[in-house]
């Protein structure tokens, strides 16, 4: 099979997984077994395609057009299939802990749930091919869309509640300010298709270009850069498999990837650079990385603790971009991969403990390490990586922040990272720490025997995802390698 | 045959009218007065053939040439509405005879038809006439034809609704014609061609300033300008559903096309936007209705409505885009006229199946349709996205025309009310979404079924049409983009 063929299955490949579900949503098993299928071709499809990709072959396709010069196409950089392996590997991984998630906890419309699922994945995917801004743009709202009835699913008060943050949230940003940014760059620049060394020439005014990064920037509510993040733990009333693979890893990280993409190929590191506004942005970013992560503090409940832990991380990643320097690029992609399998551990742990365990507070789960050992060694190994210690992957991507912001000459912004290290350490690093060795007396010891392991498929699932982050660590040679690239397209003009 | 198209495509709605009385019978009416639709649907696919291949269709009526007789013309502007209106009418059509048995009495059913044809007949003529006074006359026949229809609607609020816009109607009426006398007055001539040559001799008069300031006034009343929209949310709320899916896609559209063609085609480019002030006044009107009707559209409880004020934002919007005087803009224009129809037919369609079935269109009453009408409740999710504007609807298509033309004109902040004007439809869209699909049930409607097949599938028509259109877009933007060239070239 074409490259080019590989990578439209690719896209289409979720869809097809709807008639199954639809057709089998009587039968749970028969429906679970469609959503493992296509999920497993998935994989297989991203890694092959990521093989073919390494080869050298850089593949194109053009579906149709939809106003002159404004074109659904399709074609693969680094980024884009670095956040396609991603998202392909982590979407089985994610089923096969949504099954036993769901059924643990009897959760009713799961039909609903699959196939709202596969429908964001779709949109996950072909936003990381787009070819252009409006592609990339389609399957953004793509995104919002689907993942809206999946926040909602309790269909109670606190969800639609939850729901109503959420979409209002996205959808004024991505309407107001990133399809404004949008429709400004194409009268500006006349194109949207992303072009290494950014789109603007020279003649375009400097006013203009910067009152366009600051629309992207707020724009791409996704991202969760501050004041626009409440939407992210507003969406923490979903189900947890949905806050795993949504809001650790496919909508923040599509906000985050966006934020890349528009700095490398819409700006260019070099005229970014040149913006004073950058700088600007790049502060708001790293006070959001630092007021997340006080934030995250004051938490109790795990999966808010979690949720305004990603609003830093990502934090992160924006300021990889906004460093405009090619280390800051490096550690920008390289920091997707790092968080999105660190931070979807935790959150399969806390799912698990709420499912097996029945707890959400983090109060509650002083001596949990004794019933439930996988789960907590799991937890302390995703924890790690977050922070940034090795043996864990989240390490390398902040040694390459780090090496950013020196390159940028940002010393403000590198002291802040490590304050917000440290912070890290604190929110993250007791919960496993108490579970194991400060269980005296709590509620846990207490009905120490009606708490058992979650069902076996989230324990693989976490399990699974724990040793990935771990292993990401002593080989990050795929990752790496397309980071690099990223940043040599990047900096190919400043040389 | 050929060369009496122009007539054809009026004449057969006017005499069908007739028929239908002596008909009587409202199964028989019913059958008779769709195929007189779908000939008139037919007649305006050949008008647009011929226009593509000779150019303007020139007719005179009687053979009495043009300073005597009354005239038609018709170029790709006039096709291009006329194609409009007769396939929204013929498909909106289809859903009639079921959703009326349940809104009319079965003895004012074929009343109702006839009221129908004879708007039809008016909206045409309005589009196809090359004279003045003959489209006051038409905009009449249409205007008393329309308030016949609301007042026949099953509430006793529809003949308060109907006298009120019989009431304003009559006013924006007798202003249009004030200012058609006062330009035959100055000129001489009725025919709008000899109009657009003999006006600017006399255009730096007070006097034809005043015809224009009637005529303006008038036709916006017609259109439903805010503020002169008052009537338009009682009409369409307690009108029929049939009849509001009709006058919602339609006569707003047909008052715009007016608008233009005396804009741009009579006094011409220079006369409208250099001696007046028309951008200032359209685009902060236009703006205000956008903002001012959505936000109205929030609050209200029955959806018919809502929606109504939802058609007086989007009117805003068309209004807002012949204000930028900019060919983008008025391509913008001309692609949310097209598109504008597309969405509120599905919608109202859809709205009617409702009706059918749950015989209310409170919001309470749509708690749980979500999954009791699948089918009807997406239609109205896809035609509200196409409202906000969400890629791969035709609303994403008019609106991007509209931002970029702003843009050209370097109206930032405009582009920016715009779009918040788009956030708002996401407010009013979202409250019918969160009460239909996350709301259970009410007790007492635990049944509902499906809305039947005869309404749900012209609405769904509609629905794949909004969607159609939004990803090929070469036929509506090729139209839009010559008839705003030709509005430019002007006629004149």
């Amino acid at each position: 099979m074409t490259q080019d063929l590989l990578m439209q299955w690719i896209i289409i490949l979720p869809l097809l997984a709807i008639p199954g579900i639809l057709l089998f949503h009587k039968k749970p098993n028969l429906r679970e077994a469609v959503t493992l299928i296509i999920g497993g071709l998935l994989l297989i499809a991203v890694v092959a395609f990521y093989q073919g990709f390494d080869a050298g072959e850089a593949p194109y396709v053009h579906w149709w057009e939809l106003l002159p010069g404004l074109d659904i196409a399709f074609r693969a950089e680094p980024l884009g299939v670095l956040f396609s392996l991603v998202a392909g590997s982590l979407w089985l991984v994610t089923s096969v802990y949504a099954i036993g998630y769901m059924r643990g906890h009897g959760e009713a419309n799961q039909t609903r749930f699959y196939v709202c699922f596969a429908i964001a994945i779709c949109g996950v995917i072909g936003l990381a091919f787009a070819d252009n801004l409006f592609t990339l743009f389609v399957f953004y709202e793509v995104l919002t869309l689907s993942t809206y009835p999946l926040v909602t699913h309790a269909g109670t008060d606190k969800a639609k509640q939850g729901g109503r943050v959420y979409l209002s949230i996205l959808l004024t940003t991505s309407i107001l300010f990133f399809l404004l940014a949008i429709i400004g760059t194409w009268h500006e620049a006349g194109t949207l298709t992303f072009t290494a060394g950014g789109v603007f020439d020279d003649a375009t005014s400097k006013t203009v270009t910067a009152v366009l990064l600051v629309l992207f920037i707020f724009g791409i509510g996704k991202a969760a850069v501050m004041p626009f993040h409440r939407w992210l733990p507003a969406a923490m009333v979903a189900p947890t498999p949905v806050s795993a693979l949504l809001h650790a890893v496919a909508v923040v990280k599509a906000g985050v990837f966006t934020i890349l993409k528009v700095c490398v190929y819409v700006f260019g590191i070099d005229l970014l650079a040149d913006l004073a506004v950058t700088d600007w942005l790049l502060y708001l970013a790293t006070a959001s990385v630092l007021l997340a992560s006080l934030v995250a503090m004051r938490q109790d409940n795990l999966k808010k603790r979690l949720a305004y832990s990603t609003v830093g991380q990502l934090g992160y990643i924006t300021i990889g971009a906004l460093l405009a320097t090619q280390a800051g690029v490096l550690g920008g992609a390289m920091h997707i991969v790092a968080h999105a399998f660190g931070k979807i551990t935790l959150f399969f742990c806390a799912g698990a403990i709420m499912v097996a365990a029945h707890k959400t507070e983090i109060s509650d789960m002083r001596g949990l390490g004794k019933t439930m050992p996988i789960t907590m060694i799991a937890f302390f190994i995703g924890s790690m990586s977050i922070i940034g210690l090795p043996p864990a992957s989240g390490m390398w991507s902040k040694w390459y922040l780090f090496m950013g912001t020196l390159e940028a000459d940002q010393l403000a912004v590198m002291i802040v990272l490590m304050i917000s290290s440290l912070l890290n350490i604190a929110y993250l690093l007791p919960i496993p720490m108490r579970a194991f060795f400060d269980g005296k007396g709590s509620v846990v010891s207490i009905q120490r025997n009606q708490i058992k392991e979650a069902p076996w498929p989230s324990l693989l699932a976490l399990s699974i995802t724990a040793i990935m982050t771990i292993v990401f660590f002593f080989w990050p040679h795929v990752f790496y390698g397309l980071a690099e690239s990223l940043a040599g397209v990047a900096g190919g003009t400043n040389g | 045959m050929i060369q009496h198209l122009p007539i054809l495509q009026v004449i057969i709605p006017l005499l069908a009218a007739p028929i239908c009385f002596i008909l009587k019978e409202a199964r028989l009416v019913r059958w008779f007065v769709l195929i007189a639709n779908v000939m008139a649907f037919v007649i305006s696919i050949m008008l647009l053939q011929q226009v593509n291949l000779h150019g303007t269709l020139v007719y005179s009526l009687g053979g009495w040439e043009a300073p005597v007789g009354i005239e038609y013309r018709i170029d790709e502007l006039n096709a291009y509405l006329l194609i409009l209106v007769t396939s929204i009418s013929t498909i909106t059509l289809m859903a009639a005879g079921k959703s009326l048995t349940k809104e009319i009495p079965e003895s004012k059913i074929t009343y109702f038809y006839i009221a129908y044809m004879l708007c039809l007949t008016g909206l045409l003529g309005i589009v196809t006439t090359g004279d003045a006074f003959n489209v006051f006359v038409f905009l009449e026949i249409s205007s008393l034809a329309s308030y016949t229809m609301i007042a026949m609607g099953n509430d006793r609020r529809s003949l308060w609704a109907s006298y009120q816009y019989l009431i304003m109607g009559t006013i924006g009426a007798t202003f249009i014609l004030i200012g058609i006398g006062l330009m035959y007055m100055m000129t001489g001539t009725l025919n709008m061609y000899d109009l657009a040559e003999r006006l600017p001799e006399v255009e730096h008069t007070k006097t034809v300033f005043t015809a224009f300031a009637f005529f303006l006034v008038g036709v916006c009343l017609k259109l439903a300008l805010f503020p002169l929209h008052l009537w338009l949310p009682n009409a369409y709320a307690y009108a029929p559903s049939i009849a509001t899916v009709f006058l919602a896609a339609t006569a707003t559209k047909v008052a715009i096309y007016v608008l233009l063609r005396f804009i741009f085609s009579v006094y011409g480019f220079e006369f409208s936007f250099s001696h007046l002030p028309l951008t200032e006044i359209l685009v902060s009107l236009g703006l205000l209705g956008v903002i001012a009707a959505s936000i109205v559209a929030i609050y209200q409880t029955n959806i018919k409505r809502l929606f109504a004020y939802s058609s007086v934002s989007q009117i805003g919007y068309m209004i807002l885009g012949i204000g930028i005087g900019s060919k983008t803009g008025l391509t913008a224009t001309m692609l949310h006229l097209f598109n504008h129809a597309l969405m509120k037919s599905a919608i109202f369609l859809a709205l009617a199946g409702v009706v059918y079935r749950v015989g209310s269109v409170n919001i309470k009453a749509f708690a749980g349709l979500g999954k009791q009408m699948p089918w009807t409740m997406a239609a109205i999710v896809v035609g509200g996205l196409s409202l906000i504007g969400v890629p791969l609807t035709v609303g994403f298509v008019s609106k991007w025309y509209l931002v970029l033309a702003l843009l050209e004109s370097n109206w930032w902040p405009i582009a920016v009310l715009v779009m918040i004007g788009s956030l708002l439809a996401i407010a009013y869209i979202w409250r019918l979404v969160e009460v239909a699909y996350f709301k259970p049930a009410l007790q007492n409607n635990q049944s509902y079924k499906e809305a039947p097949l005869a309404i749900l599938i012209p609405a769904w028509i509609f629905v794949i049409a909004n969607i159609y259109f939004g990803i090929d877009t070469s036929f509506t933007v090729g139209v839009s983009e010559k008839t705003a060239e030709l509005l430019f070239g002007g006629a004149r």
